[in-house]
């Protein structure tokens, strides 16, 4: 499952959470491609058209930010929380 | 927070666009203008780079490029003065997967002409140009300007490397212009061959005094009557083509207080009168001595006169930015200026007279104006 912050439920339907389906072994871009496989305008907030990651947004994996993390696999089960960071704005 | 309803405006009207570092305002008037209804913010808190109200092909169409710090850029349409709002599916205004780049901002989103109705083209950031064939439902690079041998050595402005300025053919045909801070003038006489249009603008922040590009060219305007003759704000210098850029000249050099600014517009009623907002200097970006003067050329820039009445004359150090100021297509042309310090002025005479429409509004990055159809 996917927590999506206030700023991008109007992207999915008003959802706050989205459960994407992902084949093991899970990555966290498969992850944030089946997320923008089924809400688009969600994923291109999340990363750019060249794939990168926004600089003001933050992806944790349970209570991980997945830029301080070595491995992109995601464990069985984790929740995954998409929030701006506060350098934006 | 709750987004404002429509603008409460009908035909005839004049709709003032004002793009903030904070979201959307507009201000609405009747065609005397006078009695100004400031509405917004749309988009709160994003950045507003381009707007504009596109009363061509039977439609008033909203164009908007936002900007979230956040969640990045997006280009959104409405076709009921704001009531509601569309976001393209999917959203055409970025790169190829190829090029492995992606768009940062929208700076300008330019209609063609009225033999155009449904073209509309987009400068970004970084630089390149998208056109759109369907009112900016949809758009697509123009590859010629993105391949061409120079792209590579072009360098930013302190606004980044962005494609501002759009110069549409408005007669239909394939001849445009744009430009790039900091690489200058281009032309493309074909809509996909390019080349650097810069002989005469100095730039002296190179080594070469008159290089064939690098130019920080800041916005050019030219009336539709007379596309050929185009007047120029440099980084330093004001300059005019009267061949669409084959060569510059600079004018006002002995005229103006300062030949460092950001906007030049030509008005939209008079293809010889041209007005600029003088800056210091690079290194102090703010109106020379207190005092906000915008300088009018009717002569093609052999001579200019300063605009004072109605905008302060002391302890006033503004800026404007490129996209800052505008004019409408009513006789006598309005005004508008937006400053970064959140002020708005407008004229209602040609610039003889000012009178201010809004202050302390977020930074204005962009103004336009359009009377509603």
């Amino acid at each position: 499952m996917v927590r999506l912050a206030a700023g991008l439920r109007p992207h999915a339907g008003g959802a706050a959470s989205v459960d994407v389906d992902v084949p093991a072994p899970v990555t966290i871009d498969a992850v944030l491609d089946a997320l923008a496989e089924c809400h688009p305008a969600v994923g291109r907030r999340i990363r750019d058209e060249a794939g990168a990651l926004r600089p003001h947004v933050n992806v944790f994996v349970g209570p991980d930010n997945i830029r301080d993390l070595d491995d992109s696999g995601v464990p069985e089960g984790a929740e995954i929380t998409v929030l701006p960071a506060v350098s934006g704005g | 927070m709750t987004e404002p309803g429509g603008i409460e405006a009908s035909a005839g009207d004049v709709v003032v666009l004002v793009g903030t570092s904070k979201g959307l305002f507009t201000l609405a008037a009747g065609p005397a203008r006078q009695g100004w209804e400031l509405t917004g913010p749309w988009f709160p808190g994003e950045e507003i780079y381009s707007a504009v109200l596109d009363c061509r092909g039977g439609r008033n169409r909203l164009l908007v490029g936002a900007t979230s710090s956040h969640w990045g850029p997006s280009v959104y349409r409405s076709d009921d003065l704001g009531a509601s709002w569309v976001e393209p599916e999917p959203q055409t205004l970025a790169f190829p997967a190829d090029t492995g780049v992606a768009v940062a901002r929208v700076w300008q989103l330019q209609p063609a002409g009225d033999a155009q109705p449904d073209v509309v083209y987009a400068g970004v950031e970084p630089a390149a140009l998208f056109r759109s064939d369907d009112g900016g439902e949809s758009f697509r690079l123009n590859e010629g300007l993105w391949h061409h041998e120079h792209r590579s050595r072009w360098n930013p402005g302190g606004g980044g490397l962005c494609l501002h300025t759009v110069l549409p053919d408005p007669s239909g045909g394939p001849r445009l212009g744009i430009a790039v801070s900091a690489a200058g003038f281009y032309r493309t006489l074909d809509g996909d061959s390019w080349q650097a249009a810069n002989v005469g603008i100095k730039a002296p922040f190179l080594p070469e005094p008159t290089p064939e590009f690098g130019q920080c060219v800041h916005k050019v305007d030219r009336h539709p009557s007379e596309p050929d003759t185009l007047f120029l704000q440099h980084h330093w210098g004001v300059y005019r083509s009267d061949d669409f850029g084959g060569r510059w000249e600079e004018v006002g050099a002995d005229a103006l207080p300062s030949t460092f600014g950001f906007p030049v517009v030509v008005d939209p009623n008079r293809p010889g009168t041209a007005y600029v907002v003088p800056l210091t200097s690079d290194m102090f970006r703010c109106t020379p001595d207190g005092r906000l003067r915008v300088y009018r050329t009717t002569d093609g820039g052999a001579s200019w006169e300063a605009l004072t009445d109605g905008l302060p004359q002391a302890g006033s150090f503004l800026s404007v930015l490129r996209d800052g100021f505008t004019a409408d297509t009513l006789e006598p042309t309005g005004l508008y200026l937006g400053t970064r310090t959140g002020d708005v002025f407008a004229s209602g005479d040609a610039g003889a007279t000012w009178q201010e429409l809004a202050r302390h509004l977020p930074p204005v990055l962009c103004v336009k104006a359009a009377v509603l159809r």
